[in-house]
């Protein structure tokens, strides 16, 4: 149905959007990567920490995560409504007003921050509330749009939360929870490359510089190779300072090695519609890879702790 | 700044009102349980504590 101002079936009214709409505006599915991980993050912390804390302490990274979605889709409305991944968010559909995404972010991300610094400690709050400005105002406001290295530095928001949750539970930040955060921050730009490579046409169309648009192809397939094998050799970390066994070393070097032969193949790919295909499969499987190496490191702690891994 | 484009219907934003206040009181209620699980748990077995000063 197309929504026209002489529309007499619908009117403009604050207020009136359905309750999935503002939870829309969280992010849910980014926010379920984030709760993910920062559950592996709190539980790895050495020490351990009240189960009623625990849970309090992730649903303040999930909260504040999503409050920090809600303000990222507040001042990007405009972008948004371009790219055809996008445009039926709240705002560019418009169910939600600007007005009310804004809100509901400052909330989000107040309350969040305030109660995890209450219910922990101070340093976790802090780096929530770092992690929330560095998406909302770094990444969104400046970088998204101004370099193609954009998702680079702006990844180290999503590569916050196993930190937080690490903080939650120690208080300090410690080689281990940076390793944390460096798996995550290596494994961003060959993720959002391979979703920019055969989503190019729509980033263009909006006018945010990604790396395939401004250096072009061949350029963020190189890029792409060169952060996969960074990223590979970085899950090798925790075994060689004694944070996971060998459980957790099988599962990486397997993982690893489907995950650089997928970067090659699309290192190869030339023809358009090949290179798109294998784009799309390195994309697809790099969700699931980040996915079992956290699971692996939690599996091989837990073993550990069991005696049943050395 | 553009205003959501809802339906001309009374009845169906009353409806999405309704629905929409019942959520917000939902999560105020959520709240309060909140923080008296964290007041609890922070205070721990202090909280069955009385002094007479």
């Amino acid at each position: 149905m197309a929504f026209v101002d002489d529309s007499k079936d619908y009117i403009a009214t604050a207020g009136g959007a359905r309750v999935e709409d503002y939870v829309a505006l969280l992010k849910p599915r980014v926010m379920s990567l984030v709760v993910f991980t920062a559950i592996i993050g709190l539980l790895l912390a050495p020490g351990g920490v009240n189960p009623v804390i625990g849970v309090i302490a992730i649903l303040c990274i999930a909260i504040g995560a999503g409050g920090s979605g809600a303000l990222n889709m507040w001042y990007d409305a405009d972008i948004d409504r371009i790219m055809s991944r996008t445009a039926n968010r709240p705002i560019p559909s418009g169910r939600v007003t600007p007005g009310e995404a804004l809100a509901v972010g400052l909330i989000c991300s107040g309350f969040s921050v305030a109660i995890l610094g209450l219910a922990t400690n101070w340093v976790a709050a802090a780096l929530l509330a770092f992690t929330i400005f560095f998406y909302a105002v770094i990444y969104t406001m400046w970088l998204k749009r101004s370099t193609p290295q954009n998702i680079v530095i702006g990844g180290a928001a999503g590569a916050f939360p196993p930190m937080i949750g690490w903080a939650a539970v120690t208080g300090d930040i410690t080689l281990p929870s940076v390793i944390l955060f460096l798996i995550i921050f290596l494994w961003t730009p060959p993720h959002f490359w391979a979703l920019a490579l055969y989503k190019q046409g729509d980033y263009q169309a909006a006018g945010i510089p990604m790396l395939p648009n401004v250096a072009g192809e061949a350029a963020t397939k190189n890029q792409i190779l060169l952060y996969s094998v960074i990223l590979v050799l970085s899950t090798f970390v925790p075994l060689f300072i004694h944070m996971s066994g060998w459980l957790y070393g099988v599962i990486a070097v397997l993982t690893g090695a489907s995950f650089l032969y997928l970067a090659a193949r699309l290192h190869r790919a030339s023809a358009h519609l090949q290179m798109k295909q294998a784009a799309r499969s390195l994309f697809t499987y790099s969700l699931s890879y980040l996915f079992v190496i956290f699971l692996a490191l939690m599996t091989d702690h837990v073993g550990q702790l069991l005696g049943w891994v050395r | 700044m553009s205003a959501p484009l809802v339906p001309h219907n009374d009845e169906e934003l009353r409806r999405r009102r309704r629905r929409n206040n019942i959520a917000l009181g939902l999560v105020l209620g959520a709240l309060v349980i909140l923080f008296y699980l964290l007041t609890v748990v922070k205070m721990g077995p202090a909280i069955f504590t009385t002094r007479d000063l």
